[in-house]
């Protein structure tokens, strides 16, 4: 382990992964409603181009994307239109949702669209290709990948980085789709290498995913060099938060991402592993993104797995599907570290969904642990990837001081990864105090 | 004299004359940048409550009394003093009190416990504005009030107190200084003249019967009200909205209410809810919503 590449300061928390990594990736059954959320992106809702009543063909557009920062949706199934009406969304808001009643015994075949060949296209076409597929960041932060992919003509990026470091606990998602979309991925890495004309790809993925590096390099070495740039594998330490864009580009180019910056001030740009096999999966087809890979785990799951999940379906369909236990009282929408919790069961898997981890009473009675005062101990000082100073942070936080947390202690930077709060001996649940600051410090320039 | 007596002198010497001129120094920077003061100003400030709570829209008592003296704001700004304050401020600058009405905050919201549901709980960090970031906070209805009290908290008159699950504001503690109208993440609160009585104590963007599995209280957007009270009343966004500009002295509206969405707020009695509002089961909080 020791001599791979990492990043400075970080965390290891407990991987269980073992109940999930071995298992291929399986088809999800259709849920009797389908809801598909209009927002499931960050950026402007989708506007739907169906009626209500209206039959529609499983991967057909069903909205469309309201300007730049927005994609379009298309239909998980062939179903019928019921309604477009509000409906629960994650991050507790109710939001306008297209309700699809799939039809049993239709054909659920998938009709090519335009296709987008890879030696053809050009960059801006190949950008604008990756929209119409409705594709976002698949890792979770579901931003739309061609606004991220768009290189300003005085900026010149030499390397594109693949995150398959899936740093995340519980999850195998990346991992399943490295070894059985490989071909995919790499198909994924030449549109990505021509759109942004970089020079060199290299897929990153930390050693605890021994036969997925070794399965790429197979492929890699097997197919003739590609004309868009060299593509590489680069095996990484494992550590939390490794797959954080800024970590990864610390630890392959050695730059450090200026506060407040983006990677392509370093020249370098990043994309998740799964976002890049759906581009090389779907372009060539012109189709668009209709389910996703999501790892369904955690202990109160009795069918734990890799899923491919039709978008829309609702959570409490899912969870019955897997036999949730009886007395599952957390479920947590992406890992345990950086997911988000569920406060009700009739929301829907959205694009940006990476995991399903679910926990029972038991579990969650250990995480509710009582706060002690901080020891200044320094434990979260030397786990903070930003080299922040979480413990100050936090009195500054109870004293409402949110400027100075900001101006004096780059608040921003916090990225919430919650390694500080992982190692607290006094469980002070630090992120969420920053959370909260940054929530008010929004709100107060808003105004 | 032997040496040490030289080197003592010499110090002593040395920061007298330091001191001497330094302190020559600062009365001649006191007497040639002395700023002229309105003397006033101390003498209004004194008079005020000294709270520094902003409900005058300045930053603080002294800026209050700043403007006061330059006739920008009249005394009945000031929502703290007593009317004799008032006065006797009015009456020091020769200036007419400016009658305000006297206002409250209001919260738009009567989801208590033993209405309202909850459909998941929240554990973490005690604070409203904390919960409402993990999902909203698990209230079944998405627009509610979570109850945890950063409002109680936030005020400084102890005007707020948590009933039942959910705050009371105190009209006669109330200033009106708009810290609980900031820190309410559901933005629940508004500040309002006392006299608005009719109040539609409700934010839900959503309407039908469904919404009681929820909370009993919910406006269902049946639209009552506005046929009671045309005119007064029209429906928004699936809520009642009173247009305060016409006469709103009237209990009519509120007396069709399934809900008692919609409620007159007496000055003595509290809340009234209209004749056909289903009754309120009992104080008991509600169990969780089953999943």
């Amino acid at each position: 382990m020791l001599g791979l590449r990492t990043f400075r300061h970080g965390i290891h928390p407990p991987e269980w992964k073992a109940a999930t990594r071995e298992l291929p990736i399986r088809q999800f059954p259709f849920a009797p409603t389908l809801a598909v959320p209009l927002q499931q992106h960050l950026g402007s809702a989708s506007v739907p181009i169906v009626r209500e009543g209206e039959s529609v063909v499983r991967g057909q557009p069903i909205a469309r994307a309201d300007g730049d920062l927005s994609v379009p949706m298309h239909a998980p199934a062939t179903a019928t239109v019921k309604r477009i009406a509000p409906m629960p969304g994650i991050a507790g808001r109710m939001l306008d949702a297209i309700f699809l009643e799939p039809r049993p015994g239709s054909t659920q075949e998938t009709p090519d669209g335009d296709p987008c060949s890879l030696e053809e296209a050009a960059p801006a076409e190949i950008l604008s290709a990756i929209q119409a597929a409705g594709i976002v960041g698949l890792g979770g932060a579901a931003f739309p990948t061609h606004v991220k992919l768009r290189v300003p003509d005085e900026v010149r990026v030499d390397t594109l980085i693949i995150n398959g470091a899936e740093c995340e606990p519980y999850l195998t998602t990346d991992h399943r789709v490295m070894l059985e979309q490989g071909e995919d991925v790499l198909h994924g890495v030449r549109y990505l290498l021509k759109a942004t004309g970089a020079e060199r790809a290299i897929v990153a993925i930390e050693a605890n995913k021994p036969d997925a590096a070794a399965h790429l390099r197979g492929l890699i070495e097997a197919a003739p060099a590609s004309p868009e740039g060299e593509v590489s594998v680069e095996v990484l330490r494992v550590k939390y938060p490794q797959g954080a864009e800024k970590m990864l580009i610390s630890a392959l180019l050695d730059r450090r991402v200026p506060s407040g910056g983006l990677p392509l001030d370093v020249n370098a740009l990043c994309v998740n592993v799964a976002t890049t096999a759906e581009i090389g999966r779907l372009l060539p087809h012109g189709r668009g993104i209709q389910e996703r890979v999501i790892t369904v785990t955690g202990p109160a799951v009795r069918d734990k797995g890799n899923y491919r999940i039709p978008i829309g379906t609702p959570l409490r369909f899912l969870l019955e599907q897997v036999g949730a236990d009886p007395e599952l009282t957390r479920v947590f929408l992406g890992g345990p570290m950086m997911g988000a919790a569920a406060s009700s069961l009739d929301i829907s898997i959205t694009k940006g969904t990476s995991g399903v981890v679910a926990f029972t009473e038991s579990e969650a009675e250990r995480s509710r642990r009582r706060e002690y005062p901080c020891i200044r101990c320094g434990y979260c000082v030397d786990a903070c990837p930003m080299f922040l100073n979480p413990s100050q942070l936090a009195v500054l936080a109870r004293n409402e001081e949110h400027e100075r947390m900001a101006e004096e202690f780059r608040l921003m930077d916090c990225f919430e990864c919650g390694s500080c709060s992982f190692v607290c001996p006094s469980h002070i649940p630090l992120v969420q105090h920053f959370r909260v600051a940054k929530a008010a410090l929004r709100k107060a320039r808003e105004s | 004299m032997s040496a040490v007596t030289t080197t003592v002198l010499t110090g002593v010497g040395v920061l007298g004359g330091l001191t001497s001129l330094l302190a020559a120094l600062l009365v001649l920077a006191n007497r040639r940048l002395h700023v002229d003061e309105d003397p006033r100003i101390d003498r209004v400030e004194a008079m005020l409550p000294l709270t520094n709570c902003g409900a005058c829209g300045h930053p603080g008592c002294r800026a209050f009394s700043e403007a006061l003296i330059a006739g920008s704001a009249l005394p009945g700004k000031c929502t703290v003093s007593d009317e004799s304050a008032r006065q006797r401020i009015a009456a020091f600058l020769g200036v007419d009190v400016g009658a305000e009405e006297k206002r409250v905050a209001r919260l738009a919201c009567a989801g208590s416990h033993n209405v309202a549901r909850n459909h998941a709980r929240y554990d973490g960090l005690s604070s409203c504005r904390a919960a409402a970031l993990v999902a909203g906070g698990g209230k079944g209805c998405f627009w509610g009030c979570l109850g945890i009290g950063d409002c109680e908290k936030a005020c400084d008159f102890d005007a707020i107190r948590m009933q039942l699950g959910i705050p009371v504001v105190d009209e006669e503690a109330c200033t009106a200084c708009g810290d609980c109208v900031e820190v309410c993440p559901k933005d629940l609160f508004s500040l309002h003249p006392v006299s608005h009585r009719l109040w539609v104590a409700c934010s839900s963007l959503d309407k039908g019967d469904a919404l009681l599995d929820d909370c009993a209280v919910a406006c269902t957007a049946c639209g009552r009200c506005e046929m009671d009270g045309p005119g007064l009343i029209t429906m928004r966004d699936n809520l009642p909205v009173v247009d305060y500009t016409r006469d709103h002295s009237t209990r009519v509206p509120i007396e069709r209410c399934p809900t008692g969405a919609i409620l007159w707020l007496s000055a003595d009695e509290g809340p009234q809810r209209g004749a056909a509002a289903h009754p309120i089961p009992g104080r008991e909080p509600l169990r969780d919503a089953p999943t």
